[in-house]
């Protein structure tokens, strides 16, 4: 059933597992007991960071296999998406896999983008398991959009750390637990914002208009969530967002609205605005946020997952930075609760 | 931002960078000029340091010794660049880490490192110019438009 621009789902598709991956950096950081993985090399035993990503995006879909109690073949469609270029990491998993595989591109906001698409095929009847994956690695991120990782240049306060990290989640028709309620799809919003190192800045009008619409097509108020969560804003771009939500009167209480970016690193982690990348929003969903909801901590919740569709080549041409958020709401259902 | 890109943004995307730009916390440009001053000047220090050395234990005078001291100041910094210590110094130092020679040699450095993956010719050799090639062209380029004003000015105006 659609409403405005929110799909709500009348089967209530599961997330009957989910997993996530983290590195060195995010080892050290408050969320670190909700990782299946930590990895205390960057490399990961790899010979590139390329193939660290790969490692890492695999790992996390085995895991999330693993805890569902399925085997590779049970998985009906593998949607990932990554940021390095023709997304090669989740083709390359893809091809570990060996099941059917749609590739898809959000930037950062890739991790609600295939959740909202798995959810849709397992809703709709094509799928009764669906995996939705999605991963980012710091140096790789480095490498590709920015400069060497070794360089010595020196970043704006407003620059964010990209997140190493892989989170992953199976979708299924049956079973209990927690439930996709709805998914709000975004539309590219761009300010012109053109600054690279300033991303938060530039998502936030996506994340601005992707909530009101969700709000507006679902007619919410803003307390009927426990907790909404943007992707991946940082400091700057978080506190743009809650300011202009204030002014036009989506006003949430205190506590009930942070950012992925936020939430990942500690205050004192040299990571400037907060953490970024498509593995931002994916680890703290999918191991954290799930991991509250399954204690019961927390039982409605809207996450935001934000995108800046830029490439290297795009920004060097002084194009600006066309943003995008989806956003996906989830829902814990007490056993017996219909 | 320049006013020329700013030119083209709509009223609303102007309304809005502005109302963002209050919330990004500004570069600390005094904190930095200070940073960027005293590790410049250290690094300068260590370099007349070893031109001292130079001078004195291998019998170099001020002017020969100019060429081993900044071979051993490239050597020291592509080492700190590979052991991993150079970036997160930049991060504070700023410019005083990439004016220096050993600027240069951290550019370089650092995009072989990266490229190491895609082998020596494709990768090393092809990246290793990628952020220091610029700097040579243009300081080649400008070298030369400098040596015409000084040729111009000594032939036609009989200056100095």
């Amino acid at each position: 059933m659609i409403q405005g621009r929110t799909w709500v789902f009348q089967n209530k598709p599961t997330i009957v597992a989910s997993a996530a991956v983290g590195g060195p950096f995010e080892a050290q950081g408050p969320l670190a007991d909700d990782f299946d993985v930590l990895h205390q090399d960057l490399w990961l035993g790899q010979e590139s960071f390329e193939k660290a990503e790969k490692k890492m995006l695999e790992e996390a879909s085995e895991y999330a296999i693993h805890k569902a109690n399925l085997q590779k073949e049970d998985i009906q469609f593998f949607l990932s998406g990554d940021l390095m270029n023709q997304v090669i990491s989740s083709s390359f998993t893809a091809r570990t896999l060996g099941v059917p595989y749609l590739g898809i591109f959000g930037a950062c906001s890739t991790s609600m983008e295939g959740l909202a698409l798995g959810s849709l095929l397992v809703d709709g009847g094509y799928a009764s398991h669906v995996l939705a994956a999605t991963s980012s690695h710091n140096a790789a991120a480095e490498k590709q959009y920015r400069y060497p990782t070794e360089y010595g240049s020196q970043k704006p306060p407003t620059a964010q750390w990209t997140v190493t990290g892989a989170g992953a989640a199976v979708v299924a028709a049956k079973g209990s637990g927690i439930k996709v309620r709805a998914a709000t799809i975004g539309r590219v919003v761009d300010m012109g914002v053109s600054d690279p190192f300033n991303m938060g800045a530039a998502m936030a009008p996506a994340a601005i208009d992707t909530i009101q619409t969700h709000f507006r097509d679902l007619q919410l108020s803003p307390t009927y969530y426990d907790l909404v969560v943007t992707g991946d804003l940082g400091r700057v771009g978080f506190k743009t967002v809650s300011d202009i939500l204030d002014k036009q009167g989506l006003k949430f209480p205190k506590g009930l609205f942070s950012d992925c970016g936020l939430m990942i690193y500690r205050e004192d982690q040299p990571v400037l605005s907060g953490g970024s990348g498509a593995g931002c929003s994916a680890c703290v969903t999918y191991g954290h946020i799930l991991s509250r909801m399954r204690k019961g901590e927390l039982r409605k919740v809207l996450i935001v997952a934000t995108g800046a569709l830029l490439s290297p080549i795009s920004y060097q041409q002084n194009e600006s930075i066309p943003c995008i958020a989806h956003a996906v709401a989830i829902e814990h259902e007490e056993e017996g609760e219909v | 931002m320049s006013d020329k890109k700013k030119k083209k943004l709509t009223p609303i995307q102007q309304q809005y960078q502005d109302f963002a730009e209050k919330r990004e916390p500004k570069r600390p440009i005094i904190k930095n000029c200070i940073y960027a001053f005293l590790v410049g000047g250290f690094i300068c220090l260590i370099g007349q340091g070893i031109s001292t050395f130079y001078i004195h234990f291998f019998h170099f005078n001020e002017k020969s010794a100019g060429d081993p001291t900044v071979a051993t100041l490239i050597f020291i910094s592509a080492m700190m660049t590979g052991l991993g210590f150079y970036d997160h110094i930049a991060q504070k130092a700023g410019a005083g880490t990439i004016i220096p020679v050993t600027g240069f040699a951290n550019a370089m450095a650092s995009a072989a490192i990266e490229h190491r993956s895609e082998g020596y010719v494709l990768g090393v050799g092809g990246n290793m110019f990628k952020l220091a090639g610029s700097v040579i062209v243009f300081g080649v380029f400008s070298a030369f438009v400098i040596g015409i004003i000084k040729v111009i000015i000594t032939k036609y105006l009989g200056g100095f």
